[in-house]
């Protein structure tokens, strides 16, 4: 891989864009861009600024440019035996690192061990008035300062142009398996609550509409013990199935309707709006293809106490975010104006007034 | 004791006349007994657990309703009035430092524990409920809180979210960020927010991130939900004894590197293994230079696989001695000797002051050749107590206050280990924050375009900056003030020193 430190031009391009306070789109690999509303602005390209900056196995700490591929990144560390524990789903061959913690991109071991934000250690970032900025660090503990490379994670780039992730990451668990059974959703809610309660080392729990997957990866003596405890057969290929779930490339997604993200608490009975449904992280967060309209779904959902996003949808025009209440959106708008203070970033992307 | 306290920077109506008044008003909001101004009431909330830092508050506050903490604040705020909240008080910077001009607000009446959801593994809990408490009220439903600060039987978990704590178990389990879901929080205005959610994200910014570790800048956390983990079905602790300390930090290094991750991995040298042995009697041995003891938890068969493992990594890397605890007990008493190894320095030295860097792993050696090489040059000994799985160091200086010139010259030392631990990589604090203490130390770790963008986060929760000013983040004149000073002093004192 090709490795460019382009941190100077891109902080030209913002000091420019500051300047004539020209709105500024932040793109890595564009895989991203039907997150959220649509993007508008001039396109700051960020997918040649890459590279692994930093990467020793023994601490545990993986530092790399924004726009190094997330595939590279993934089989660097896999050549070292170790991974990134909130497997971040991709939507897309180049994915970039910088988008996926922009997004806040987290798969199904992340109720287990994680979110992308959990990973996140240090940043560097651009600001809105051109400065390059430098928070937490290369360390697994730093309480220095507010938490600001945590921030960073699920803002949409509306805070700042990410120039550099440091990252936790763990070893690869020695085994995996996963074990299958066909019930109802409420079923699985019940079963797969249960296991929160269990000291067994899960790391991936669904329900895709007819069956409850559960996969269990560790030490080959935990497994095994494990599989004892769980009820159902064992899945043939399941590397490939998580990885079709991550990814939204299993068939339930192949879909035409509206696509919301539903996260409620992981218990929760399930919630009478029709549709398809499948149930990630242990219920905790569900996929739902409706033909309902927003906040009649916004209602139900926030009844039972979660929120709603849609992740995909052709009329991005309309509301995409569970709206905030009023001091909390006019709290969001200070730390945004302190951030970016021409709002130059990522305009709207998130809510229309940040 | 310490004059170099930075007031608040607003103006303030400091008078007599307006603190009888002030007085009045919060006696108005809250019953008589909750409303504390004799100096003898106040004694107790002169210091945190750095007590080198003393000063009695204006007035000390208990209120305990939200409501309550809401129109102090609503009448702090109209009067700018600064606001320093504190939980145990057992915080190691000085964050919880009461201002003379100032409110201090205590949590110690906020204790209850409001839901424990066995289902949904969560717990809602006041921010005066003590760390350990959630666990004995969880343990029932097999389940518990994973931070575990040696603190914890006397920390708040409003306390260890403004501070981020860390506990022995983090390695694996994380620090508090890692295990929270919601807060709810009153602004310095008085307004109550809800930050995060009870589902594992929340719309918006990650607010959540940013207001665990703020040291009470940002806001009064007036109720916590924090996430709960599956007890493990079992957890043993191996004792491994070296001699030589460098050898210890390379076994670290090869257990990390063999895929294992110890759910606590912790290294003390000998002056704390003398010091903790003394103290409690955990059965450590009192010749090796180094100890290491590495917890291993999960399902039985797990463990035992692991402990296998650990052993031949541990006898590959030069241990003189590896030992499994027998059972329970033991396990117990290794841990309590770690888990006391502060006091126990405090039992063999009038004053100990507990420093809080954290480095990059492999630069353990050099930076503690370095520590060595600066305990001889200042005549202050040193005992080492290192969260080492996570390069988070605690070296403590050994010192006595009441010689003069000594406790200046163990800041200057401390100061000293901090900026070598941000020259090697690392950060001025892993988990104690910044508080008071660290405060000129920031300036080593940050540039004024940083800190700027530190203020303006501060900006817009509290833009007056009434809620625990003068704490976590220097202003940009204090740091060129430190700057200019410490170039001085270093030019004055030590010619001689190496600078890098
Ligand atoms: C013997 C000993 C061992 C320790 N071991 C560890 C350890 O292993 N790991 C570790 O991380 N720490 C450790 N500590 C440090 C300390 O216990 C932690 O920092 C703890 O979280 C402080 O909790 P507290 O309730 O005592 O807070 P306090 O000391 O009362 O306050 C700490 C800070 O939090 C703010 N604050 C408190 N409550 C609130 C609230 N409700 N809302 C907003 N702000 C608030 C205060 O203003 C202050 O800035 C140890 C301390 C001692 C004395």
């Amino acid at each position: 891989m090709d490795e460019h430190d382009l941190g100077k031009a891109l902080q030209q391009q913002v000091l420019d864009a500051f300047e004539k306070e020209n709105p500024l789109n932040i793109t890595g690999s564009g895989s991203k861009s039907f997150l959220g509303h649509v993007p508008h602005g001039q396109t700051i390209d960020v997918f040649k600024h890459r590279g692994i900056v930093n990467y020793d196995p023994r601490e545990l700490v993986l530092t790399a440019r924004s726009g190094t591929p997330l595939s590279k990144i993934e089989a660097t560390l896999a050549d070292a035996g170790q991974i990134l524990a909130f497997e971040p789903p991709h939507f897309g061959n180049q994915a970039t690192l910088g988008g996926t913690i922009a997004c806040a991109l987290s798969g199904p071991r992340r109720p287990y061990s994680g979110s992308a934000r959990d990973f996140v250690l240090g940043c560097q970032i651009l600001n809105g008035r051109g400065e390059i900025l430098r928070f937490g660090g290369q360390v697994m503990k730093n309480v220095a300062g507010y938490d600001v490379s945590r921030l960073m994670a699920g803002a949409y780039g509306t805070l700042g142009i990410l120039l550099e992730i440091s990252l936790k990451v763990l070893p690869r668990p020695a085994a995996s398996i996963t074990v299958t059974h066909e019930c109802s959703a409420a079923e699985a809610i019940e079963s797969m609550s249960a296991l929160l309660g269990k000291p067994y080392p899960v790391d991936a729990a669904c329900h895709d509409g007819d069956h409850c997957h559960v996969r269990i990866s560790g030490s080959a003596q935990a497994v095994s013990e494990a599989r004892t405890k769980i009820p159902g057969e064992t899945m043939p290929d399941a590397e490939t199935f998580w990885a079709a779930l991550r990814e939204h490339e299993h068939p339930f997604f192949d879909h035409r309707n509206t696509l919301y993200r539903i996260m409620v608490k992981p218990a929760t009975p399930p919630l009478p709006i029709e549709g398809s449904w499948l149930l990630d992280w242990g219920g905790a967060q569900r996929w739902l293809f409706s033909r309902k309209d927003f906040s009649t779904i916004r209602h139900c959902v926030e009844q039972a106490g979660g929120h709603v996003s849609v992740f995909r949808s052709d009329d991005r025009a309309v509301e995409l975010f569970q709206p905030l209440p009023a001091p909390l959106l006019a709290l969001h708008q200070r730390i945004k104006s302190g951030f970016d203070p021409k709002s130059i970033f990522n305009r709207g992307r998130l809510y229309g007034n940040l | 004791m310490h004059t170099h306290f930075e007031a608040a920077g607003v103006a303030l109506p400091y008078s007599h006349e307006n603190n009888t008044i002030l007085i009045r008003s919060l006696q108005n909001l809250l019953p008589k007994e909750s409303v504390l101004t004799d100096a003898e009431d106040l004694h107790p909330f002169e210091c945190d657990g750095l007590s080198v830092y003393r000063q009695l508050p204006l007035v000390v506050v208990l209120p305990e309703t939200m409501e309550q903490v809401q129109s102090i604040m609503r009448l702090c705020h109209a009067q700018r009035i600064p606001v320093v909240a504190r939980g145990a008080g057992t915080g190691l910077s000085g964050g919880a430092l009461p201002l003379a001009d100032g409110v201090l607000l205590s949590l110690a009446k906020f204790k209850r524990i409001l839901n424990i959801d066995p289902r949904n593994a969560m717990a809602t809990v006041q921010p005066g409920v003590r760390n350990l408490a959630i666990s004995e009220a969880a343990a029932i439903y097999g389940l518990y809180y994973a931070p575990d600060p040696s603190s914890q039987i006397a920390c708040t978990i409003g306390g260890n979210v403004a501070e981020n704590s860390g506990g022995v178990h983090c390695l694996k389990y994380g620090l508090t960020v890692h295990n929270i879901l919601m807060l709810k929080v009153v602004t310095m205005e008085g307004e109550l927010l809800t930050i995060g959610a009870e589902t594992l994200d929340s719309a918006g910014y990650d607010l959540l991130a940013l207001m665990t570790g703020s040291e009470g800048l940002l806001g009064i956390i007036v109720e916590v939900t924090v996430k709960l983990l599956a007890k493990p079905e079992r957890a043993q602790v191996v004792l491994a004894a070296f001699d030589d300390v460098m050898k210890a930090g390379e076994a670290v290094g090869a257990i990390i590197s063999a895929g294992i991750i110890p759910a606590g991995l912790e290294m003390m040298d000998k002056l704390a293994i003398q010091a903790a042995e003394d103290f409690v009697h955990a059965g450590y041995p009192r010749d090796a230079e180094a100890i290491l003891l590495c917890e291993l938890d999960g399902t039985n068969a797990e463990v035992s696989e692991h402990i296998m493992t650990i052993r031949k990594i541990l006898t590959g890397s030069g241990a003189t001695e590896v030992r499994t605890a027998a059972d329970e007990a033991e396990r117990q008493l290794f841990w309590k000797g770690r888990k006391s190894a502060f006091p126990a320095v405090g039992r063999i030295s009038p004053d100990y002051y507990c420093i809080d860097g954290t480095i990059p792993r492999h630069q353990l050696p050099h930076v503690l050749r370095r520590i060595g090489e600066m305990s001889a040059e200042y005549g202050l000994p040193v005992a080492n107590v290192f969260h080492a799985g996570d390069g988070n160091l605690h070296p403590l200086i050994l010192f006595d206050a009441n010689k003069p010139g000594e406790l200046a010259r163990t800041e200057e030392f401390s100061r000293r280990i901090l900026q070598l631990c941000v020259e090697v990589g690392g950060t001025i604090t892993g988990e104690h924050g910044v508080g008071i203490e660290k405060i000129d130390s920031m300036c080593f770790q940050f540039q004024s375009a940083e800190l700027s963008q530190f203020h303006s986060v501060k900006a817009a929760f509290d833009p007056h900056g009434l809620l625990n000013p003068g704490k976590a983040v220097p202003t940009l004149h204090r740091c060129a003030e430190f700057g200019a000073m410490h170039v001085h002093h270093g030019q004055l004192c030590h010619p001689e020193l190496e600078r890098f």
